[in-house]
């Protein structure tokens, strides 16, 4: 007898959310009468616990062969309810989930038929494709136990910690000549005002130390390929020209070193010499020559530095050297930038010496910054007396610059005026805002007490415009609680520019195929339930190349990724997802059509000249099959056939 | 009554469809003519399969991928991108307007311009008219 599917649908209301729009009841009863479908039933909430139930009992009493939850994305439940037949002991891949929330009632009106229409459409597809499913088991494979972080600000350096703590081999590559981030260039942190060196700088001589961590300073990554437990990396390590054993940061090369040129570290408020350590504290704890402001190694032109050097550290010889390794997981920590204040035309294109931006104000604050920590400004050298604090600089601000909320800036604004405050006990502070947001565990304390106790003041209201005159920056604004225009004499602006995802999103996106949303920060797999994974298998994301984020939050983060990466390598085997190609051998005609289709490498024509898949490279796609000229091919449950019948379903009558 | 169109749409599950989703859990409504079916990769969708639709008596059929460059499979849209072009090249000569093909690229975070995407082409081919296969017995 030939083999005859008997399918459950299961319609869930989602509350009100579908069976506001559609009518489930109906659908219910229109369904029954539909080829091959045995049972059906509606039910309020079917990802709950009752409504799981509903799905066992009828498969055991049915008898049911397959089933079809219609209900959200299959990107909210799928693997539930997948999880749901199993323990009634029906293969996973027979559930599919027809999707009858986000792409039918939640967007058509409510009021007509025609969304119970187009469910019960998007219903009878779902029944065609799952009754011809086949039973599958995935392929179980081995996997690196290393894993990558990228970016060794706080975010990566907590993430390598969790990870080498759980046992596993790290290797973090930063691209600067020392790790730290953004982080080591703050003066103090909110709310609490810990020196932020002081909490930085432990954990970065554990990342130096930990046996398990393998830190590569200005180093690169340059390619990766593979898949989720076999990803292969690529890594430039660039040559510092420094032996970091070696060198015993005497200083005496820097000395001797000829060339000036901008301090990165010091936000261009200072100078550094071509050989340079970024700050003392930096890991790894060694010079580097930066060959771009060097007078020129090749040919040598100075050679001063090597001179100096009495414990033979400097080597003009070093090359990039290359390094390939494999990693089971990779975190992406890639951090942020400033949006540049040469882009606010409001606020002087960045030409102003006495404008400055927020990360900058902590270098002036910075007891190891340019001035020792005493604010005084760049033109001339003065303490400021009147300071212009302005806030959602380049944020909040669709139509110039960036619409969203950089976060952190309601709060280190708030910061940067008690402690100039401090600094400075006559000087004025003046605060322009347009919300405060202060949404983290005693920060809205913290910005009253800056408001009542350090007697900055707040103006509600956008600075118009900003010009200079006689030494002075005029600064227009308008307040909006009394209603009146504000022109202040500022010695001093600070802008609170907008956080923006620094280069490395960009470039890791591009290495791992990851999706980045409309502002460029990685795009999590759920905003809400996935925050730390991306949708590419084994790459999770730490700190602020998500989004916009305070230290806690990085910290968090880091924590988080490391988890799903402790998570993931800690598993014997993996199991690699088994909807791959299939080969007809009796309908390839050995053209080898597919082998260039395929972007994984996973085709070949074998020594009987016809096509063979390699199951562990093949990630599914089809491409191949929809190119296969004879129709050799076939993708698993996504078939021909499937999506013919799909499609006849959909059209209806 | 009023002409309308039945369609069919093929979302890629990584871009496509999650822009669809988006576009739900905004609530950007627009018109219900289009029927999706997700299939794990833009480069899935065999024209053979756009054909079937319309013998089916399909008056429109919309694919939709990731933008170049952005596909979760590297470049299973660059085939479609080649493929859908050439398919157009011939519609001519099964007496289909090419118009009733469109090939988009929405990304996961396009859900504005999916709901968008389906407004117009539904506008579209009613102005196009029903196929003319949607009353041959099949």
């Amino acid at each position: 007898m030939a083999f005859k599917p008997r399918i459950g649908v299961f319609i869930c209301h989602c509350g009100e959310n579908i069976a506001g729009t559609v009518d489930v009841s109906n659908l219910a009863e229109e369904i029954i009468g539909y080829d091959n479908v045995s049972f059906s039933t509606d039910y309020e909430y079917m990802c709950s616990d009752p409504g799981q139930n509903k799905i066992k009992e009828a498969i055991e009493e049915e008898n049911l062969t397959g089933v079809v939850v219609a209900a959200c994305s299959p990107s909210m439940h799928e693997d539930t309810f997948r999880r749901v037949v199993e323990e009634a002991d029906l293969n996973r891949y027979q559930c599919e989930i027809a999707n009858i929330r986000e792409q039918c009632s939640w967007v058509h009106g409510e009021g007509n038929d025609r969304p119970t229409e187009k469910a019960l459409k998007i219903i009878k597809g779902t029944v065609e494709k799952v009754k011809r499913n086949v039973s599958m088991e995935p392929v179980e494979r081995e996997h690196s136990d290393k894993c990558l972080v990228i970016g060794g600000g706080i975010a990566g350096i907590q993430a390598a910690l969790d990870v080498a703590e759980a046992g596993n081999e790290v290797i973090l590559v930063e691209k600067s000549p020392t790790i730290g981030g953004h982080m080591a260039q703050l003066s103090e942190t909110f709310p609490t005002l810990d020196c932020s060196q002081c909490i930085l700088t432990p954990k970065m001589v554990e990342v130096n130390q930990h046996p398990n961590i393998e830190l590569m300073a200005y180093s690169e990554v340059r390619g990766i390929s593979g898949y989720v437990g076999n990803y292969r990396a690529r890594i430039e390590r660039k040559p510092t020209y420094v032996d970091a054993d070696a060198c015993n940061l005497c200083g005496d090369c820097e000395e001797v070193c000829p060339v000036e040129v901008t301090d990165e570290f010091n936000q261009g408020l200072d100078t550094r010499k071509a050989i340079n350590i970024p700050f003392s504290q930096a890991i790894p704890s060694s010079y580097t020559l930066d060959t771009e402001a060097c007078l020129g190694l090749n040919p040598l032109r100075c050679s001063e530095c090597a001179e100096a050097c009495d414990a033979d550290a400097i080597n003009f010889d070093q090359t990039s050297e290359y390094v390939e390794e494999e990693f089971g997981a990779i975190i992406a920590a890639t951090g942020y930038d400033l949006y540049p204040k040469e882009k606010m035309g409001e606020y002087g294109y960045g030409e102003y010496d006495d404008v400055i931006d927020g990360l900058q104000f902590e270098r002036l604050l910075s007891a190891t910054g340019p001035t020792g920590g005493e604010v005084r400004r760049p033109s001339d050298g003065k303490v400021p007396e009147n300071v212009v604090f302005i806030q959602c600089s380049g944020s909040r601000d669709p139509e110039n610059h960036n619409s969203y909320c950089s976060k952190i800036c309601c709060m280190y604004t708030a910061k940067h005026a008690k402690l100039y405050r401090e600094t400075v006990p006559d000087g004025n502070a003046y605060v322009f805002y347009i919300d405060i947001r202060a949404g983290g565990k005693d920060y809205e304390e913290f910005i009253q007490n800056v408001r009542e106790e350090d007697r900055v003041l707040y103006l509600k209201g956008k600075v118009s415009k900003l010009k200079k005159a006689d030494g002075k920056m005029k600064v227009w604004g308008l307040d909006e609680i009394s209603g009146e225009r504000v022109e202040i004499d500022a010695d001093l602006v600070v802008l609170a520019q907008s956080i923006i995802p620094s280069e490395g999103a960009e470039e890791t996106s591009e290495h791992l195929n990851l999706n980045l949303g409309a502002n460029g920060f990685f795009k999590e797999a759920h905003p809400k339930l996935r925050p730390v994974e991306s949708l590419t298998g084994g790459v999770f994301y730490a700190g602020t190349g998500q989004g916009p984020k305070d230290i806690p939050d990085s910290v968090s983060q880091g924590s988080g990724a490391a988890a799903k990466a402790i998570d993931l390598l800690a598993k014997p085997t993996l199991s690699h997802d088994p909807q791959v190609v299939e080969i007809d051998e009796d309908l390839c005609s050995g053209c080898g059509l597919c082998v260039g289709q395929c972007p994984y490498d996973a085709l070949d024509i074998n020594s009987k000249g016809v096509a063979e898949v390699n199951e562990l490279l093949c990630e599914g796609c089809g491409t191949c099959a929809s190119g296969c000229p004879t129709n050799a091919l076939s993708l698993r449950n996504l078939t021909d056939e499937q999506l013919t019948e799909m499609i006849h379903a959909h059209i209806g009558d | 009554m009023e002409f309308e169109p039945k369609l069919i749409g093929f979302l890629c599950k990584w871009c496509s469809s999650a822009g669809a989703d988006l576009a739900g859990v905004s609530r950007k409504s627009y018109p219900p003519n289009l029927v999706p079916i997700t299939v794990n990769c833009s480069g899935r969708i065999d024209v053979s399969q756009i054909v079937k639709a319309f013998k089916d008596g399909a008056d429109g059929v919309l694919v939709s991928g990731c933008h170049p460059g952005d596909c979760h499979y590297t470049s299973g849209n660059y085939k479609t991108w080649r493929r859908v072009a050439l398919l157009k090249h011939v519609l001519d000569d099964f007496g289909l307007d090419p118009d009733r093909v469109r090939l988009e690229w929405i990304s996961a975070t396009e859900g504005e311009k999916f709901a968008q995407t389906v407004e117009d082409f539904t506008a579209e081919i009613k102005e196009l008219g029903p196929g003319p296969f949607r009353d041959v017995k099949k």
